[in-house]
């Protein structure tokens, strides 16, 4: 953060475009560097999730599996919230329960 | 073939980002210290080298002719008047377009290997087969690039390509670049495109006009004596080509006007 980026927050100017270039290119590399398909990237991401919610309850909805690239590594990123029990417990499910829902 | 030799592709992805111009001027550069240079345009389809070196009415034969042995590699390769330690070879002339494969590439470049310590290839842009064919005959690669999202880009696909093909080292010339532009972060910065191509930066070239003035005239920058800050730049990478260590140009600390201090103020990082 600069004194600019702040000003132009202040005056709720748009963002610096060099920001906006930086953060444009990291993702597009990151998917040209994987070569990856949209369409494969998407169902990657639906079974990831499945995967990971037979065994804790996570929030379907805002689980997000993304493309991240540095140093010319590029990296699956997964974000997936679990859900918390009232007591700040994680909601873990028994073996072999089912996954539907 | 003499293993020494420097053979240095010089390519980018996108056109018209400085590659021939850097071809020019790195060669005149390097030839003024000493060393045997060759200048070879891969990029015969479209040639302009010639131009930029002021050698457009010197021009005989091609490499194409070495290889059929309708004359010798002497014949063919222009010396500079000026400079005699630089010498040009056209890969082909325009008519044939079909002509080259990556096999006669590497005989030329290995005809030239005997005769010159460094060999730099003017690549055409594009990752077709005139890209492919100045690869298969590099052992290194400079890849030109400008700040803005397109060059980029295609500089990193070009960055994959070469890695896959083994060459080694692959370094970063970020071309035409606006210090005001980037100060008032409206310009992708230096540190910006390392980080993102994830190469070592061999050098910057500044925006600088007299590139114009001096493509006019067919006297390249590094030729003319001329102290612009484009000169200045291509003088460097020469340098650290060599090996020496020669600090990097900032761009935030040229200009030094108010506007200037305060479009760095600006700038400084506070969290
Ligand atoms: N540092 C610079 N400052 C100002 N103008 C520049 C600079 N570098 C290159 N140019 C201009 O950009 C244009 C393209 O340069 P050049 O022909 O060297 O690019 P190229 O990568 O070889 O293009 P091509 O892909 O068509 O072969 C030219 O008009 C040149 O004068
Ligand atoms: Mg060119």
């Amino acid at each position: 953060m600069t004194l600019r980026d702040i000003l132009n927050k202040l005056l709720r100017r748009q963002e610096s475009s060099a920001n906006t270039a930086r953060e444009r290119l990291q993702l597009v590399l990151a998917h040209d560097r994987a070569d990856l398909s949209p369409d494969l990237l998407d169902q990657m991401r639906k079974e990831i999730l499945e995967v990971v919610a037979k065994y804790v309850e996570i929030d379907i909805e805002e689980g997000a599996v993304s493309l991240e690239t540095e140093d010319r590594m590029t990296a699956l990123v997964a974000n997936l919230p679990i859900k918390r029990l009232p007591s700040g417990a994680i909601k873990v499910k028994e073996h072999g329960e089912s996954s539907d829902n | 073939m003499s293993t020494n030799t420097r053979i240095i592709l010089i390519c980018s992805g996108k056109g018209g980002v400085g590659k021939t111009t850097l071809t020019a001027n790195l060669g005149i550069a390097l030839a003024r210290t000493g060393v045997r240079t060759a200048v070879l345009d891969a990029d015969f389809g479209l040639r302009n080298l010639d131009l930029l070196l002021g050698l457009e009415n010197r021009i005989v034969y091609t490499a194409q002719e070495v290889l059929e042995e309708s004359c010798r590699l002497d014949q063919a390769l222009v010396k500079h008047k000026q400079e005699p330690n630089l010498a040009l070879l056209p890969a082909g002339n325009p008519r044939m377009l079909e002509w080259l494969k990556p096999d006669d590439m590497q005989r030329i470049v290995s005809m030239l290997s005997d005769q010159f310590d460094y060999v730099l290839i003017d690549c055409p842009a594009g990752v077709e087969d005139g890209f492919k064919n100045a690869v298969s005959a590099s052992k290194e690669a400079i890849v030109v690039t400008n700040p803005e999202v397109s060059a980029v880009r295609d500089a990193d696909r070009v960055i994959g390509l070469l890695n896959t093909n083994g060459i080694n080292p692959v370094q970063l010339v970020l071309n035409r670049v606006r210090p005001k532009m980037i100060a008032s972060q409206e310009m992708l910065s230096v540190d910006d495109v390392t980080d993102i191509l994830a190469l070592p930066l061999l050098g910057l070239v500044l925006e600088d006009e007299q590139v114009i003035v001096s493509t006019n005239r067919g006297v390249p920058l590094t030729l003319s004596g001329i102290n612009s800050p484009a000169a200045r730049c291509y003088s460097n990478i020469a340098s650290r080509l060599q090996g020496e260590e020669v600090p990097l140009i900032d761009p935030a600390k040229e200009g030094s006007g108010m506007r200037d201090k305060f479009r760095r103020l600006m700038q400084t990082k506070i969290f």
